[in-house]
């Protein structure tokens, strides 16, 4: 089954996460991106934030799918959950928001990421045939080791949907080969041992680790945890493929609430405007680097 | 759904953690090389005698093992039925069966070379019993708790500190058991290296339910060797209260193979199960993961958890240890549950008839038994788990009853 350029997926997948990064390879810079969780703080705000990422400068996007025990998530993220499971978030729904994306956006690809009792509960089936029909390219589930694959990795992989698994600094050289075996679209570097939104790697550390895995595999390398300013996503763009900025983004769509939770005026352009400033040192990272 | 009986009930889990569908190792990456470490840590202990020796010497000498066997009689002639045994279990240092796990996970942690220790805590039993083993060996200790078990539990929180252990309130999600092994979880994810995780039920990711099952069967290995010399055969029927389920597979592990004795746990039903405010995974809710394994799970239909109530802390869990999953479904075990209201009265009724205040937690089973025993014949074998005693719920008591302090 394995395959030194990612898992084979059976049914075709939607090709939009390949081109992406085919693009970008094509121009010579990584790409941004953003997580945000689903309907937080609500299904407007969200709509209204997915429709301007890509103008914003995201490459792809990370959308949260809510848990009620996230249990790889700090505070920002947990947060963020609470506030959309006060809205009423569903798995549904979220499909729901995806779907609404693409009538407008057919190229960015959208990547859902969260636990997997939801996608569970849904039926994995079930879920799989909805998410490919509104337009969803890959999931990321954080409590889904190589060790459960045969729960939803593959299946995905056999409806045609990216599995991108997470490797971190406790996956050493002889557990990696299992982690990348099944996995596609890319690989999400988990650049600390922690939760979302605590600590930062050192830029020596993340060189290292990215290395490492170039060497397992050929797919591209994507960087999260602990990435909170456009000098630290610019920082990482010059060695790895993607960078990945989420609980700085969630918190500041916390900070812009008013006292009943609900969004500000301001709320949708200055998540926009920090995500243009993510972008930007994000893609001219290793053009600066150049000169 | 239905499962094909297996040759034995004992035999599981698979090499994958799997008790038929339910168990597993659902944890983020950054766990699963330290959940291979414990996994391999574990068989290594279980293989070398010099290890079992030391549990057993400290389980003697440390825990007061074994706990006795003592017949029930005013119970029983109370009840007017079948002959009531329990398994005090209350009597272990600390005052419940949680320290037979404590003992065996702290001698593994030191054979790991871990220096700090970290828990969950519900009513605060289980974390006790973990800053009794750290204190007893010199090891750093952090409990998780949560805020409002915090408040509720006072006494226990205060025994904490007094062995050293650092209490850290925990106020994420609903701010109780779930919650702090959320917290937990967190922890040890950001502290690999150093840490390890104990955890205090038969639940979480493989090898936890398998190992913390191992640690508790010595409650159901003594029933049988005391039945015997009291009784010169085995028991009829075995009741043990259910949260996560471990004083319960305790008891009933050893005796699964005998097709001829009934096997019931009990659920907390809170308000009552169509209050829907209840602890009763099995009868209440459904297939589901959450904290590393698949198991029966209070939860909605989008598949987010729901807080669980019970008036017993120690129950009061959305889930349930997978292997009971497991037994419910094969139907080798009877799951069955008793709310609040029956648990008090059961509780008061052992204090006065027994001079034993139990803790809420087997107060539920106490209650299935005064329920059943009165229908079964005299010469019928029941042994109860008396898992816990009740000095610490002193208070909850007074409070339902009304009473001042």
């Amino acid at each position: 089954m394995s395959a030194p350029t990612g898992a084979p997926t059976h049914a075709a997948t939607s090709g939009r996460i390949e081109a992406r990064f085919a693009a970008l390879a094509a121009e010579g810079r990584a790409a941004f991106i953003p997580f945000i969780m689903a309907a937080d703080p609500t299904v407007a705000a969200t709509r209204d934030i997915l429709k301007g990422l890509p103008a914003a400068g995201a490459d792809i996007i990370e959308l949260g799918v809510i848990f009620s025990d996230p249990m790889a998530d700090g505070p920002a993220i947990q947060a963020a959950g609470l506030r959309a499971k006060a809205g009423g978030a569903t798995l549904r729904q979220t499909l729901e928001i995806v779907r609404e994306f693409r009538t407008g956006d057919d190229t960015t690809p959208i990547i859902l990421m969260g636990y997997y009792n939801p996608f569970y509960i849904y039926g994995v089936e079930a879920f799989l045939a909805d998410a490919k029909e509104a337009g969803v390219d890959g999931l990321i589930i954080v409590d889904l080791p190589p060790e459960e694959d045969s729960e939803l990795c593959l299946p995905a992989l056999d409806a045609g949907m990216h599995f991108v698994r997470l490797a971190t600094p406790t996956t050493d050289d002889q557990r990696l080969p299992a982690v990348l075996e099944h996995t596609s679209g890319f690989i999400y570097y988990v650049s600390i041992a922690g939760i979302t939104g605590t600590a930062s790697a050192t830029q020596d550390a993340i060189q290292a680790a990215v290395t490492r895995l170039k060497s397992h595999t050929d797919l591209p390398v994507a960087v999260g945890f602990g990435i909170r300013t456009p000098e630290q996503a610019a920082a990482v763009a010059q060695v790895a493929d993607a960078a990945v900025v989420g609980s700085a983004i969630v918190q500041l769509i916390a900070d812009n609430l008013d006292e009943n939770g609900q969004p500000t005026a301001g709320l949708v352009d200055t998540v926009l405007d920090f995500a243009r400033a993510l972008a930007d040192g994000v893609h001219g990272a290793r053009r600066r680097a150049a000169e | 759904m239905t499962i094909e009986r297996p040759n034995s009930y004992r035999s599981g889990p698979d090499g994958k953690g799997h008790f038929g569908i339910f168990g597993g190792r659902y944890v983020a990456e950054t766990l699963m090389p330290l959940i291979l470490e414990v996994e391999k840590a574990y068989e290594a202990a279980k293989a070398d005698p010099a290890y079992q020796a030391e549990l057993d010497d400290y389980l003697k000498h440390y825990v007061g093992r074994p706990s006795p066997l003592y017949h029930a009689s005013r119970l029983t002639e109370h009840c007017g039925g079948a002959k009531i045994y329990f398994k005090r279990d209350e009597l272990n240092h600390t005052g419940a069966h949680k320290i037979n796990n404590c003992m065996g996970q702290i001698l593994l942690a030191r054979r790991m070379g871990k220096k700090r220790i970290i828990a969950e805590t519900g009513a605060g039993q289980h974390g006790v019993a973990t800053a009794t083993v750290c204190a007893l060996f010199g090891l750093e200790c952090v409990v998780y708790m949560g805020a409002t078990d915090i408040e509720r539990q006072a006494p226990n929180v205060f025994r904490m500190k007094l062995l050293g252990a650092e209490v850290r309130p925990v106020t994420s999600g609903t701010a109780t058991l779930k919650d702090a092994m959320n917290d937990a979880l967190r922890d040890w994810v950001a502290n690999v290296d150093s840490t390890y995780y104990l955890i205090g039920t038969v639940a979480g990711p493989h090898p936890y339910p398998a190992m913390v099952r191992d640690f508790q069967r010595v409650i159901g290995v003594e029933v049988r060797e005391q039945m015997m010399a009291a009784e010169g055969r085995l028991p009829d029927t075995l009741v043990a209260c259910i949260g996560g389920g471990s004083n319960a597979i305790g008891l009933f592990h050893d005796f699964l193979d005998e097709p001829d004795i009934d096997i019931i746990g009990v659920e907390a039903a809170g308000h009552g199960l169509e209050s829907g405010e209840h602890a009763a995974s099995l009868t209440g809710g459904r297939p589901g993961v959450l904290h590393g394994n698949r198991t029966y799970l209070l939860q909605d239909g989008d598949g987010q958890i729901q807080d669980a109530h019970s008036i017993s802390a120690g129950l009061d869990y959305p889930g349930i240890g997978p292997e009971h999953s497991w037994l419910h479904e094969s139907g080798r075990v009877n799951y069955v549950s008793v709310t609040d209201s029956e648990a008090l009265e059961a509780f008061q009724l052992c204090s006065r008839l027994e001079g034993i205040i139990p803790a809420l937690e087997p107060a539920h089973a106490l209650s299935h038994v005064a329920k059943i025993a009165p229908d079964l014949p005299a010469d019928h074998l029941l042994v109860m788990n008396m898992c816990g005693r009740g000095d610490k719920d002193v208070f909850t008591v007074a409070a339902a009853l009304g009473e001042e302090l």
